[in-house]
C-alpha cells in the first residue's frame, strides 16, 4: 500500500428538485479516522456512496478529489452496515472475493492468515450462516483488509451488534486500518467520539466541523474528554445545533 | 421413513376406496377396472407398457433438459441486457396468451409423428416458467452485493457470474420443480394429437379397444413415471441450493 491520500469532498446534493444537503465540505485527513455523523436521512451515506463511485439516485453537483491526483473509486474498499457476506462462500471465500471478482487467483494462505489475526482460525472454512453477527462482522473486515486498499469507507459497519461487540469491533477496525484514510459514516454520537480524528456534523442544514478532545483516538471507553465531547455531539445532533 | 409410511398408507387407503367402488358400486369393467385388474394388465404387459415409457421418458427429459437450457438462457440475455428486455420480454409474456395445447397439431404438422413434436411440446410449456422464474431471480440480487464487487473492481461479467447467478439459484430451483411435473403434460399432450408410441399413445390405443384396463395401467405408469422425475429434480434442486445457501 503507498502512501494514502486525503480526500476533499465538496458540493451539493438534491433528488430531482428537491436539496437533499446544501453545500457541505468535507476533509478526509491521509492516514486517519474521519466520521461523519448525522440523523438517519440526512445524506450522509449518499456522501459516502458518491466517493465510492456508487449509484445514488440524486445530482451531484460539486467534486471529489484525491490530494495526489489519482483516481479514487478504484482505491476505495467498502464496507456496510449489514455485513454483506455471500452465503454460498466459506469464510475464506468471501474474504478472497475481491481477487475472483477481478479474475485475479485468489490468496489463500494469505486470506487464512488474515482470518486467524483477527480470531477466526477455527472458522475460515465456515459458512456465514454458522457464526455469530459479531463473527461475521469481523469476516466482513477481514475481507476489506484483504483488498488492502488505501482509502476505507465505513457505512455504519458496526450498528447492528451489541454494546460489548461494538466496541470489540471498533477497536480491532482502529487497530488492523492503521495508516489508512478512513470515512466512517455513523449515526452515533459515542462511536464518532472513539474514533475520530476529525468528526463532522452533517443534517439538513449543512455541515460543521466538531473539534474532538486532544486524547488521540482509538479513545478509550471510559476517558473522561471522551464522554464529554459524546454528550456535546449528542446535543448537537438532538438540537439540530 | 416417515415420508415412506405415510405414502404407503395413503396409497392403500386409495386402493381400498377405489376397490370398494367397483365391488359395491356395480361399475362395469370397461368403466372402472378394479385395481386388481389394472395390476394383472400391468404385468401381462409389462413388456409393451414399458417399451411406452421409454418413449415418453425420453420425450420428457429430452423436453425438460432444452427447456430449462433455453430458459435459463433466455433469462440470462434478458438479465444482461436492456436492449432484450424492452423488445424480447412483452413478447415472452404474450406468448403466454397463447394455450399450448392448441400448437399441438401444428407442431405434428411440422415435426412429424415422431419424437420431436412431443419434445418441442414439452420444451414449449416449461421454457416460460424456468425463464420467468429465473429471471425474477436475477433481477432481485440483494443491492448490497453489487455494490461490495462494483467497489471490488468487477466486471459485468463477473459479477454476473459470481454474484447474480449464485443469488438466483433458488429462483431457478422453484422454475425446475414445477417444468418437472409440467413436461410430462406436454409430452402426453402431443402423444394424443399424433404419435407412433408412448404411454399417451398407448392411453389412446387401449381405449380405441376398450382395455380400458390396459388404459389405467398406463396411466399409472405415467404417474409414477411424473412422481419420479419430481423427487429427482426437487433432490437435485436441493443439493444445488444446498451448495449455493
Amino acid at each position: 500500500m503507498r502512501q494514502a491520500p486525503s480526500i476533499e469532498f465538496t458540493g451539493t446534493a438534491r433528488f430531482d428538485t428537491h436539496p437533499l444537503f446544501p453545500p457541505v465540505a468535507l476533509e478526509i485527513d491521509s492516514g486517519s479516522w474521519s466520521c461523519l455523523l448525522g440523523p438517519s436521512g440526512c445524506g450522509k451515506s449518499t456522501i459516502l456512496r458518491l466517493i465510492a463511485g456508487l449509484d445514488t439516485g440524486v445530482t451531484f453537483e460539486g467534486h471529489i478529489r484525491a490530494s495526489d491526483g489519482g483516481p479514487v473509486p478504484e482505491r476505495v474498499a467498502y464496507m456496510a452496515q449489514t455485513d454483506l457476506l455471500l452465503p454460498w462462500l466459506d469464510v475464506v471465500g468471501n474474504v478472497t472475493l475481491g481477487a475472483r471478482l477481478r479474475g485475479e487467483a485468489p490468496q489463500v494462505a494469505q486470506a487464512e492468515a488474515l482470518v486467524a489475526r483477527l480470531g477466526l482460525k477455527d472458522h475460515a472454512h465456515k459458512r456465514p450462516a454458522q457464526l455469530s453477527g459479531g463473527q461475521r462482522q469481523r469476516v466482513a473486515l477481514a475481507r476489506t483488509l484483504m483488498e488492502d486498499r488505501a482509502i476505507v469507507l465505513l457505512d455504519e459497519p458496526f450498528s447492528a451488534l451489541d454494546a460489548r461487540m461494538r466496541s470489540e469491533m471498533q477497536d480491532l477496525a482502529a487497530e488492523h486500518l492503521a495508516g489508512r484514510t478512513v470515512l466512517l459514516v455513523t449515526h452515533d454520537p459515542g462511536e464518532a467520539a472513539r474514533l475520530g480524528d476529525r468528526v463532522f456534523l452533517l443534517d439538513e442544514a449543512g455541515m460543521v466541523e466538531a473539534v474532538p478532545p486532544a486524547v488521540p483516538s482509538i479513545r478509550p471507553v471510559d476517558n473522561p474528554d471522551m464522554l464529554a465531547f459524546q454528550a456535546r455531539l449528542l446535543k448537537a445532533l438532538r438540537e439540530g445545533r | 421413513m416417515d415420508g415412506l409410511k405415510r405414502g404407503f398408507a395413503a396409497t392403500a387407503l386409495f386402493l381400498c376406496l377405489w376397490q370398494a367402488l367397483v365391488s359395491f358400486g356395480g361399475l362395469p369393467a370397461f368403466i372402472l377396472p378394479g385395481p386388481l385388474r389394472v395390476a394383472e394388465a400391468l404385468w401381462k404387459n409389462a413388456g409393451l407398457i414399458a417399451w411406452h415409457a421409454g418413449i415418453t421418458g425420453i420425450e420428457v427429459l429430452a423436453g425438460l433438459l432444452l427447456g430449462a437450457a433455453f430458459g435459463a438462457a433466455t433469462a440470462l440475455l434478458l438479465a444482461v441486457s436492456p436492449a432484450a428486455r424492452y423488445l424480447i420480454k412483452p413478447a415472452l409474456v404474450a406468448t403466454q396468451a397463447l394455450p399450448v395445447f392448441a400448437l399441438a397439431p401444428i407442431l405434428t404438422l411440422w415435426l412429424g409423428y415422431g419424437i420431436w413434436s412431443k419434445v418441442l411440446m414439452a420444451v414449449l410449456i416449461i421454457y416460460f416458467p424456468v425463464a420467468s422464474a429465473f429471471f425474477d431471480g436475477l433481477m432481485r440480487t440483494p443491492p448490497g452485493f453489487l455494490d461490495l464487487g462494483r467497489t471490488m473492481g468487477a466486471t459485468p461479467a463477473r459479477l454476473l457470474w459470481r454474484i447474480r447467478v449464485p443469488s438466483a439459484i433458488p429462483s431457478l430451483a422453484s422454475g425446475l420443480r414445477l417444468a418437472a411435473v409440467y413436461a410430462p403434460i406436454g409430452a402426453v399432450i402431443g402423444e394424443w394429437v399424433g404419435a407412433a408410441g408412448g404411454l399417451g399413445y398407448l392411453m389412446l390405443l387401449a381405449n380405441g379397444r376398450v382395455k380400458i384396463d390396459l388404459m389405467f395401467a398406463a396411466l399409472f405408469v405415467l404417474a409414477v413415471l411424473t412422481l419420479l422425475l419430481h423427487r429427482a429434480v426437487g433432490w437435485g434442486c436441493d443439493r444445488l441450493v444446498a451448495r449455493i445457501d
